[in-house]
């Protein structure tokens, strides 16, 4: 079977600070990974990477068996607008835009009318128990909320990945649970690749396999490893 | 798990027939350990030995189990005292975790793999109880999640340890 996104032995450093070396993991069609590991062990950085948000320096990217990290930027680009969702770990939000204008940009990106993708965002509201906030700004918004918006512009527009980085890092457990179940639930009927970054095993429990990242290189860990 | 308390206050709601009692007993706190009818009627049999309950007239139209059991108020006050007490906050300083972990880095072991295997073990554990919540109602979701948080602290513990294991084999082996 070939895997919807995989890292084949990534390489990646910022400057001089290495941050993948020799990566390699593989994501199966509507698998939901969960991405663990320590802070600063390159998890945000594996995520850019499948994502073809960061360019490794060595290594591949392949996305559906198809490498991508040698196609020009714009390419990229454009498979990052129309196959990708994206729930990132800080600052996300377009300050100007109202709450259900952010969650219906990636649809206005795409090409939807304004009037059908504003529709299509207020639907995510009730569901994420965000009802009556659709007019406010980003800066009117709690953390919680505000990331819950970001949840819901990751899945309007149906992609096939999606990639969230600690997307209930910012929710108490109740809310949290809440929007993994919906998050979860979405997911499994859509068919939805989901490469999930979180600390808590409480949010890791919800995806079908973890994977952890130290110090630059992923780590799968399976109870019947026949370890002693 | 208190079954002899369970039961008185189960009997604290209503006087009820043993039958009723492990129908209730099974679907609340039994999760695929019923309580076998051996034990349910030698528990209500002790309970009635100490006055904690009192088993009522036999009905007419009699199967096995037309007796129906009655809590006394020597049984409603005990069961009282017990719910208001705080069962001990103890910490387990001494799990098998913690001695596998000292013992693999005084003996020169692989204590890393051990914890990797152990991390393993409990995620999946804490995926199926996950599974149990989503599709269960909410006393499935409390019980499930009492799990969890304990299985979530022993991780927490396990990543900890593992960030920690050369200092540890230091001390350990020192
Ligand atoms: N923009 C950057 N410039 C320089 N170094 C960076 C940058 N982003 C990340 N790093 C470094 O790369 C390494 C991996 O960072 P990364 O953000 O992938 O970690 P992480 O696992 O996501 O951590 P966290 O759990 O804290 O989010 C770290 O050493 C970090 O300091
Ligand atoms: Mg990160």
């Amino acid at each position: 079977m070939t895997a919807a996104v995989e890292a084949l032995d990534v390489r990646f450093s910022f400057g001089s600070t290495p941050a993948l070396r020799d990566a390699t993991v593989a994501v199966e069609a509507g698998e939901i990974l969960a991405v663990m590991g320590p802070s600063g062990s390159g998890k945000s950085t594996l995520l850019h990477c499948l994502a073809g948000i960061l360019v490794p320096d060595g290594g591949e990217i392949r996305v559906a068996g198809r490498r991508t990290d040698d196609l020009p930027e714009a390419e990229r680009s454009a498979l990052r607008r129309d196959r990708f969702g994206f729930v990132f770990q800080f600052g996300q939000l377009v300050p100007e835009l109202t709450a259900e204008e952010n969650v219906a940009l990636p649809l206005l990106l795409a090409g939807v009318r304004r009037r059908e993708a504003l529709v299509r965002a207020r639907g995510w509201f009730e569901r994420l128990d965000l009802g009556g906030l659709e007019q406010r700004r980003s800066g009117e918004l709690s953390g919680g909320q505000a990331q819950r918006v970001a949840l819901a512009r990751g899945m309007v527009a149906e992609p096939e990945v999606l990639f969230a980085d600690e997307p209930t890092g910012a929710l108490d457990s109740l809310t949290g649970e809440h929007v993994m179940d919906m998050l979860v639930g979405t997911a499994r009927e859509r068919g939805t690749t989901v490469v999930l970054v979180t600390h808590e095993a409480r949010v890791a429990a919800y995806a079908d396999r973890e994977v952890v990242v130290r110090d630059g290189r992923v780590v799968s860990l399976t109870p019947a490893a026949g370890r002693p | 798990m208190s079954v002899p308390l369970t039961l008185l206050g189960l009997l604290e709601r209503e006087p009820s027939h043993g039958y009723d009692l492990k129908r209730d007993y099974d679907a609340l706190f039994g999760r695929g350990r019923p309580l076998p009818f051996g034990q349910l009627y030698s528990t209500l049999g002790r309970l009635a030995r100490d006055g904690k309950v009192v088993v009522g007239e036999t009905e007419a139209g009699a199967g096995p189990d037309r007796k129906r059991y009655v809590i006394t108020d020597q049984g409603a006050t005990e069961f009282e005292a017990w719910l208001r007490e705080p069962v001990e906050a103890e910490p387990h300083l001494q799990t098998v975790l913690f001695a596998k972990v000292t013992l693999a880095l005084m003996l020169g072991r692989d204590a890393e793999a051990y914890l990797d295997a152990q991390r393993a073990a409990h995620l999946q554990r804490m995926r199926e109880l996950t599974e149990v919540k989503r599709g269960g109602g909410l006393v499935d979701a409390l019980l499930a999640d009492h799990g969890l948080f304990h299985l979530e602290a022993d991780l927490r513990w396990i990543d900890l340890t593992t960030a920690r294991l050369d200092a540890l084999r230091t001390e350990v082996r020192s």
